[in-house]
C-alpha cells in the first residue's frame, strides 16, 4: 500500500511536466495548426533560463578568504552578498523560483520571435513539413544551447529549505515509509496551478473564448473578422511560456542538458496523442496518467515480472490506445484527420 | 421498365446528434433506370449515398445492391461489387496525369484487391492503357492526356471523375450533383455525355439540383425532404405533384 | 532538324531502363576516380554513400511513393546491424548469409510494426512509427542487453563460435575479419560490394517506381480516400511499402555491419530516422536520383565539416586581422566539428523552406529558367520563329 502510495506520488511530478508540455503543443496546433517540433526544445530553454539565472545572480568577485590564516587565500563571493549580505544569499538560494519572473518575458519574446519569425509561413504547409521544420529548428536550438553551456548537465540547486524530503505518511498517518522530496512536490502544485491558471484564462476571457472557438473550427473563426494573426502569435507565446515556466521549476529535478528537450518532446507528442489531439484536458489527463503509469512499471515487483517494462510503457500505451481509441482518450473530432 | 431491383434501400435511419439525416428511408431503384433524387438542402440526400457507398454506416436499416447485402462492407468492397460515385467536389489524384487518373481505376477492374505485380505488370498495361484512352476520348479530354490533373479547370475535372468512373463499368453509377458550379456549356456537353451513357442501358442515380437536367434525363424522379421520400414518380408526375411544389419548390430558394 | 530529332531521341533513349541502368552503373563504380578532385575518394566515405544510399533508396518507396513519413525507420537499421554481427558471431564470417539474415530480420520487424502503424494515417501514423523506434532504442539499451550489448556496442570476439566457419577451418589467432567468399570486405572491396548491392536495389526501385504498383502508391499519395473508393483496399498496398524500405533499411544495416563488424544502439535512435529523412527530401522526394544526391551531399559534408577543428578556422582566416579573425572563427565554429549538428538543422530548416521538392527539383527549375531566357533572346533575335510556334501551340 505504501508502496503504490509513493509511486503514486513519483509519478505526479513527472505527469505534471509531461502535462505542461503537452498542454503548450496542444493549444498551439489547436489553434494554429502548427505541429511544433520544437516545444521540446522551449522546455529546455526554459530550464536554462534558470541556469542562466542562477549563473547571473551568482556572478562573482575574488575575495581574501578570512577563515584561512596560514596563507593568502581567496575564494568566490557572489556580488549580490557583497552588497546585501543575508538577504543576497537568500535571494540566490531562491534563484529557480525567482527566474520564473525572468523566463516569462524571455519566453514570450522567444515565442513571439518564432511565430513572427518563421512559424507563420508555415500555417498553410502540410503537417509533414511543419514536423520537418520545427524538427530542424529544435536540433539548432539545442545545438546553440550547447554551444554556450557545453554538453554537460548543469545541477541548479532547488532553495535549500525545500531540498529535504517531506514525511507525507507522517503527516496523512500512514505509517513513516512515504517519504518524498519536498521540491517533487511543489512542481506538481506549480503544474496545477499553471494548468488552473490556463484553463481559466481559456474560460473566462474573450480571448480565451476564441481560442478555443478557433480549436473548434479554425475557419469560421477567421471568417468572423477576428484579427487572427495577432491573436495566432499571442498563442504561440503563451505556450511557449508554459513550455518554458515548466522548464525552469524543472532544472532543480534533472540537472539541464541540451538534450533535455528531445528526451521529453518524443515522449510529450506520444501524450498528445494518447490524451487526444487537439483536446486540452486530454493533454492534462493523458500526461498525468502517463507520468503515474511510467512511475508504476518502475516498481522493482513489476520489473520483476515484465523486464524492461518501464523503458517501454509510454509507447506501448499509446500503441494501445491508438488501435482502440483512434482519436485518443478525449479526441476531438475532425482534428488532424485526413 | 425493367423490373428487377438493382438497389434497395430499406428503412434506413442515420442520425448524427440529434439530427436525424435519414428516416427509415425506403427506395428502390429498377435495373437500367436513370433515378434522379430532387429535394431542398439538407433533406440528406448525400447521406443517402454516403451510406450506399460504405461511408457511413446506417444506424438501423440495410442497404441491399443486386440481391446482396451491402451494409457493413468496407468502401472498397462495395466498389469492387460495382458502384462508382461521382462526388460533389471532383475526387480525382491531382498529382498525376489524366492518363494515370483513367489508368488507376481500369487497374482495380483487372487487379481485383491487391496484386504486388512489379515485374510482370507489362502483361495488363496496354489493356489498361486501351481501356483508359477510350473513354477519355469519350470525355474530350484526350488532347490534355499528360496535364497534371489538378490543373486542370472545374468542369474538366468533374469530366475526369466521370470518365473515371465510367471505365470501371459499374453496375450502378451515383452522380452528386454533376453540374453542380458549372457554365452553361459545360453542363449541356455533360448531359450529352451522359445522355450518350444513358444509351448503353447503366443504371444510374443522379442528384441534382438543376430541374433541366433532371427532366431531360431521368425516367423516375424521387422527392426527398428531411430524410425520407415524400413523393416518386415519372418527371412528369413530380412537375405536376402538389407536396412537392409545397415541400419542394416553394421551400427552396431557386 | 536533325537537332530536334536528336534531342527527342535521346529523351526517348534515357528513358530507357537499360540505358539508365548503364549509366548509373558507370557513375557509381567510378566512384573512386571522380570522386578524387572533392577529396572524397577514400574507402571509408565511398562506402558511406553507397550503403546510406540502399538506406535512402528504401525510405524513398515509402514516403517518396506514399507521403507515409516514418520516424521509426532508424530501428530497422539497427535491427539489421545487430543480425548481421551475430551472425558473424554464431554462424559464419561470410557476409552473404549475414545480409540475407539482416533482411528477413528487419523484414520481420517491417511487418509488425507497418501492421499496427499502418492503421493510423497522417501525423498519428508518424507517432507510432516514432513509439516503436523508441521502444526497440530503449530496449536495446536496457534489457536486451544480453543481445545488444548495450552502450558497448556489440562486437566481435574470439571465443565466438562461429559454427559454420569451424567446419571448414581451425580458429585463426586474432579477429578474424569480414569476408566475401575468402574475400576481405574492407576498404575498396568493401565499396564495390556494398556499391554492386545498391546498384541491384536501385534496379528494384526503378522497377518499382515504373509499375502499376508504383502508380497506385502514388495514387494512394495523392487521394487515398478516391483509392477506396475505386474498390482498392490500400493497407496491403502501404504495407508492402512499407515493409520493402524497412528490408531496404535492414540491408544498409546488414552492409554498415558487414564493412565494419559493429552495431550500437544509438543506430536506431530517432535522429538517425531524422536524417534518412533529410537526405531524401534534401535531395528531392519521390524521385529516384534525389535520395542518393542527398546522401552524397550530406555525407560528404558531414565528413568535411565535423573535422574541421578551430585551428583550421584559425589558419583559414588568417588574412584577416586578428580581431575580425577571431570573431569569424567564433562565428565559425558553431557550424563545424561538433557543431555540425547544427548546420544539419539549418539545412533542414532552409530545404523545407525554399526547397521542399529538394535540389534536384531545384536544378530543373534553373534549367528550366535558363532555356526560357535563352529562347526568348532567341526568339528577341527572329520575330518570325516565334510566330511559327505560336501557330504549332495553337493547334
Amino acid at each position: 500500500m505504501d508502496a503504490i502510495l509513493l509511486q503514486l506520488l513519483n509519478g505526479l511530478d513527472k505527469g505534471g511536466a509531461y502535462a505542461l508540455i503537452a498542454l503548450g503543443l496542444t493549444l498551439a496546433f489547436g489553434t494554429l495548426g502548427i505541429v511544433n517540433f520544437a516545444h521540446g526544445a522551449l522546455f529546455m530553454l526554459g530550464a536554462f533560463c534558470a541556469v542562466t539565472f542562477n549563473k547571473f545572480l551568482t556572478i562573482s568577485k575574488s575575495v581574501k578568504d578570512e577563515s584561512i590564516t596560514f596563507f593568502d587565500a581567496y575564494k568566490e563571493v557572489p556580488y549580490l552578498e557583497i552588497w546585501w549580505g543575508d538577504t543576497g544569499a537568500a535571494i540566490i538560494d531562491y534563484a529557480v523560483p525567482l527566474s520564473i519572473l525572468f523566463a516569462i518575458p524571455v519566453m514570450l519574446l522567444i515565442g513571439w520571435a518564432l511565430e513572427r519569425g518563421l512559424i507563420q509561413y508555415f500555417y498553410k504547409r502540410t503537417h509533414a513539413s511543419q514536423i520537418l521544420f520545427t524538427f530542424g529548428l529544435a536540433i539548432v536550438i539545442q545545438e546553440i544551447i550547447r554551444h554556450i553551456f557545453g554538453a554537460n548537465p548543469i545541477p541548479t540547486p532547488a532553495p535549500e529549505i525545500v531540498s529535504g524530503s517531506a514525511n507525507i505518511g507522517l503527516y496523512l498517518g500512514l505509517g513513516e515509509n512515504i517519504i518524498y522530496p519536498w521540491w517533487r512536490l511543489i512542481y506538481f502544485s506549480f503544474s496545477i496551478i499553471v494548468i488552473t491558471a490556463v484553463f481559466a484564462f481559456l474560460k473566462f476571457t474573450t480571448f480565451g473564448m476564441v481560442v478555443r472557438a478557433g480549436i473548434q473550427n479554425r475557419e469560421m473563426v477567421g471568417m468572423l473578422g477576428i484579427n487572427i494573426e495577432r491573436r495566432f502569435t499571442i498563442v504561440f507565446s503563451l505556450s511557449a511560456v508554459v513550455a518554458g515556466v515548466a522548464g525552469v521549476m524543472y532544472a532543480p529535478i534533472v540537472p539541464p542538458d541540451f538534450h533535455l528537450g528531445m528526451d521529453f518532446l518524443v515522449l510529450t507528442f506520444v501524450v498528445v496523442v494518447v490524451g487526444g489531439m487537439g483536446s486540452l484536458p486530454g493533454a492534462v489527463a493523458a500526461g498525468f496518467l502517463l507520468g503515474v503509469l511510467q512511475s508504476f512499471a518502475a516498481m522493482n515487483e513489476v520489473k520483476e515480472i515484465l523486464p524492461g517494462i518501464d523503458q517501454i510503457i509510454i509507447y506501448l500505451v499509446a500503441v494501445v490506445v491508438l488501435l482502440v481509441r483512434p482519436r485518443g482518450l478525449m479526441g476531438v473530432k475532425g482534428v488532424f484527420e485526413d | 421498365m425493367g423490373s428487377k431491383a438493382v438497389l434497395q434501400v430499406t428503412n434506413v435511419l442515420k442520425t448524427f446528434g440529434g439530427l436525424k439525416a435519414l428516416n427509415n428511408l425506403n427506395l428502390t431503384i429498377e435495373e437500367g433506370t436513370v433515378h434522379a433524387i430532387i429535394g431542398p438542402n439538407g433533406a440528406g440526400k448525400s447521406t443517402l449515398l454516403n451510406v450506399c457507398i460504405g461511408q457511413l454506416t446506417p444506424d438501423t436499416g440495410t442497404v441491399e445492391f443486386d440481391g446482396q447485402i451491402i451494409t457493413g462492407l468496407a468502401p472498397h468492397e462495395i466498389s469492387q461489387r460495382g458502384i462508382s460515385r461521382v462526388f460533389q467536389t471532383p475526387q480525382i489524384f491531382e498529382d498525376l496525369d489524366i492518363l494515370q487518373n483513367v489508368m488507376i481505376p481500369a487497374l482495380a477492374h483487372i487487379d481485383g484487391q491487391f496484386t504486388f505485380n512489379a515485374v510482370k505488370d507489362l502483361r495488363h498495361r496496354n489493356e489498361v492503357k486501351r481501356a483508359a484512352m477510350e473513354i477519355i476520348e469519350q470525355m474530350n479530354l484526350g488532347d490534355q492526356l499528360h496535364d497534371r490533373a489538378g490543373a486542370m479547370s472545374r468542369g474538366n475535372k468533374r469530366r475526369l471523375e466521370l470518365a473515371m468512373c465510367l471505365v470501371q463499368k459499374p453496375k450502378l453509377l451515383l452522380l452528386d450533383e454533376p453540374t453542380a458550379g458549372m457554365a452553361r456549356a459545360d453542363t449541356n456537353q455533360t448531359i450529352e455525355i451522359l445522355k450518350k451513357i444513358k444509351a448503353t442501358g447503366m443504371t444510374k442515380v443522379i442528384i441534382e439540383h438543376d430541374m433541366n437536367v433532371v427532366f431531360s434525363l431521368a425516367d423516375r424522379v424521387s422527392v426527398l425532404a428531411q430524410g425520407t421520400i415524400i413523393a416518386e414518380g415519372t418527371p412528369q408526375e413530380i412537375r405536376e405533384s402538389e407536396i412537392v411544389k409545397e415541400a419542394y419548390l416553394g421551400g427552396a430558394k431557386i | 532538324m536533325l537537332r530536334g530529332f536528336l534531342k527527342i531521341n535521346m529523351k526517348k533513349l534515357l528513358k530507357n531502363n537499360l540505358v539508365i541502368m548503364i549509366i548509373f552503373s558507370v557513375v557509381v563504380l567510378t566512384m573512386p576516380i571522380w570522386m578524387q578532385p572533392f577529396g572524397a575518394a577514400y574507402p571509408d566515405i565511398l562506402q558511406k554513400f553507397v550503403i546510406f544510399g540502399v538506406f535512402a533508396i528504401g525510405y524513398n518507396i515509402l514516403f517518396g511513393l506514399t507521403g507515409y513519413l516514418s520516424f521509426g525507420h532508424a530501428a530497422f537499421l539497427g535491427v539489421g546491424s545487430y543480425t548481421a554481427v551475430w551472425s558473424f558471431k554464431l554462424l559464419t564470417m561470410n557476409i552473404i548469409p549475414a545480409i540475407i539474415l539482416s533482411v528477413i530480420m528487419s523484414g520481420i520487424f517491417a511487418v509488425l510494426m507497418g501492421y499496427v502503424a499502418l492503421r493510423r494515417s497522417g501525423i498519428y501514423f508518424s507517432i507510432l512509427t516514432l513509439a516503436f523506434a523508441q521502444m526497440c532504442y530503449n530496449l536495446a539499451y536496457s534489457v536486451l542487453t544480453p543481445i545488444t550489448n548495450g552502450e558497448t556496442g556489440l562486437q566481435l570476439a574470439k571465443s565466438d563460435p562461429r559454427v559454420i566457419d569451424r567446419l571448414f577451418s581451425e580458429a585463426g589467432e586474432g579477429l578474424p575479419s569480414t569476408t566475401l567468399f575468402g574475400i576481405e570486405t574492407s576498404g575498396y572491396s568493401g565499396f564495390y560490394i556494398s556499391a554492386v548491392v545498391m546498384i541491384i536495389v536501385f534496379y528494384i526501385s526503378l522497377k518499382i517506381f515504373n509499375s502499376s504498383f508504383g502508380l497506385k502508391l502514388k495514387a494512394i499519395k495523392s487521394n487515398q480516400n478516391r483509392m477506396r473508393y475505386l474498390g482498392f483496399n490500400t493497407r496491403p498496398y502501404l504495407l508492402t511499402a512499407f515493409v520493402i524500405s524497412g528490408m531496404y533499411a535492414g540491408l544498409a544495416g546488414g552492409l554498415l555491419a558487414a564493412t565494419d563488424p559493429l552495431a550500437g544502439a544509438e543506430r536506431m535512435q530517432w535522429t538517425a530516422s531524422g536524417e534518412v529523412i533529410l537526405m531524401t527530401i534534401l535531395g528531392g522526394v519521390g524521385t529516384l536520383f534525389g535520395p542518393l544526391l542527398g546522401v552524397i551531399i550530406i555525407k560528404y559534408f558531414e565528413n568535411i565539416f565535423s573535422a574541421i577543428n578551430q585551428l583550421d578556422l584559425h589558419s583559414f582566416y588568417s588574412i584577416f586581422p586578428t580581431w575580425l579573425e577571431n570573431a569569424m572563427v567564433s562565428i565559425s565554429s558553431l557550424f563545424v566539428g561538433e557543431g555540425w549538428h547544427m548546420t544539419l538543422g539549418l539545412l533542414f530548416m532552409l530545404v523545407v523552406a525554399f526547397l521542399p521538392g529538394g535540389v534536384l527539383e531545384g536544378m530543373q527549375l534553373t534549367y528550366k529558367k535558363l532555356t526560357t531566357y535563352v529562347s526568348k533572346k532567341r526568339n528577341k533575335t527572329g520575330g518570325e520563329s516565334k510566330k511559327e510556334t505560336g501557330v504549332n501551340h495553337g493547334k
